[in-house]
């Protein structure tokens, strides 16, 4: 079987700190994964501003944050990069099992680092109850399809839960020329960061709804409307406080999960020369954050490695 | 006047207070650095923002180039920029930074590109 030295699963942001960290701290032989056909994660798709104000001193978008490790990456000829690879199956022993077009590849990491990244809750997981209708998205399936595909999802929507990416596709969605009706959040406060309630949702006067929730979806192939209820200090619905909005569409931004199936699949929680960062170790509110950890974890690898000889 | 803004340079997100005389900002309280300072009174005199947004790409491997101004426009320009970006196409490789537009809309920044696009 294949041997490395260091195998990376993911070249977003944290992935790609990860590598160039570690190669700087003396690892030569650093095999970088990542399941798109571009290096970069979910920066690719997030084109707003307010990236790398920490790290870089700049106001970047997620692209240009992104440019900058992808520049380095390439530069390093000990950081190997494989696309469209995407992982599989681990065991404990730091064997990992990847897929890409026309192969399958079992590879025996000496030192393995997981920068999987996150997922986003879903509809399912806050129990909306109501149709099911065409036309929920989960908000970063909403920025895919605007800033990638080129596709608008729908013309009049109306987001629940207040998180980033909610906050920025409400205004994403009224430049690209549709209509936000509503972002409506269950909690007293927004979650997100006030600069997005202020420069995605108030710049365009978008009713902003607090201790609010959606408490029922409607539609036969679409969804047509939505219920939306008040709710009381324990978040149960204050009776009578029930109102309707006709809408298209339903943006779900209700929070990230770490994504970590890979480990539960090796089925222990503690591998020796497994190292996890970015989103999959916790969610972060800033990539710059995210960044300076997981070169603390490309740093911890190559030492590790080192030691381990 | 005091007037209460949230100051969105940073995700600090720094509540300031601005005291406004005739229209015009006196004194910025509350900021923790001077971009608090500017904000605050650009956001009464002339409101800035950094526009981003996507151009659709003609023969090139990606579908959508991201775009954004180089330096913040007036508020009240976005929809007309917004209007003129959706107008135009990208049919040539361009790199990150690369100038799409100069002076656009004659508002003295230029519109550029924010990723490699081949």
């Amino acid at each position: 079987m294949l041997e490395r030295d260091l195998v990376i699963v993911g070249a977003g942001p944290a992935g790609m700190a990860a590598a160039v960290s570690a190669y700087e701290h003396g690892a030569r032989d650093i095999l970088l994964l990542e399941r798109d056909q571009y290096l970069g994660g979910i920066l690719n798709q997030c084109i707003h501003t307010g990236f790398g104000l920490n790290y870089f001193k700049e106001v970047l978008t997620g692209p240009e944050y992104a440019d900058r490790f992808i520049k380095k990456v390439r530069a390093i000829d000990k950081i190997e990069v494989s696309l469209k690879s995407i992982a599989v199956h681990l065991t404990q022993d730091k064997i990992l099992t990847f897929i890409k077009p026309g192969a399958i590849q079992k590879i025996k990491a000496r030192a393995l680092i997981m920068a999987t990244g996150a997922r986003e809750r879903t509809r399912e997981m806050i129990h909306i109850p109501g149709d099911r209708p065409a036309g929920v998205f989960s908000a970063g399936l909403a920025q895919k399809l605007i800033n990638i595909e080129g596709l608008l999802p729908g013309k009049v929507a109306v987001i629940v839960g207040s998180g980033d990416i909610g906050l920025i596709m409400a205004r994403r969605f009224i430049l690209e020329g549709a209509k936000v009706k509503a972002v409506i959040e269950i909690q007293k406060q927004s979650r997100g960061l006030m600069r997005n309630v202020v420069q995605c949702v108030e710049d365009f006067g978008i009713p902003f709804y607090l201790s609010h929730k959606i408490s029922r979806i409607y539609g036969k192939n679409r969804v047509e409307r939505v219920d939306v209820v008040k709710v009381d200090e324990n978040l149960e619905e204050i009776p009578g406080s029930k109102f309707q909005i006709e809408c298209d569409t339903v943006l779900v931004s209700v929070g990230l999960i770490p994504e970590n199936e890979l480990m539960e699949m090796a089925g222990t929680p503690s591998i020796p020369g497994l190292f996890v960062c970015g989103n999959a170790s916790k969610i972060y509110d800033l990539v710059d954050s995210a960044t300076r950890d997981s070169e603390k974890a490309g740093k911890m690898a190559a030492e590790y490695l080192r030691n381990s000889r | 006047m005091i007037k209460n803004l949230i100051c969105i340079e940073c995700p600090k997100s720094c509540a300031l207070a601005l005291d406004i005389e005739n229209c015009r900002v006196v004194k910025v309280s509350g900021n923790q650095c001077p971009k608090g300072e500017d904000y605050g009174k650009a956001e009464i005199e002339n409101p800035l923002r950094i526009l981003t947004a996507t151009v659709l790409c003609q023969g090139l491997s990606l579908k959508m180039a991201p775009v954004r101004t180089d330096k913040p426009i007036p508020k009240a320009k976005i929809q007309e920029a917004v209007s003129e970006i959706r107008k135009m196409r990208i049919g040539r490789v361009v790199q990150s930074g690369d100038i799409l537009a100069r002076d656009f809309l004659g508002l003295g920044v230029n519109l550029i590109a924010t990723r490699e696009c081949g």
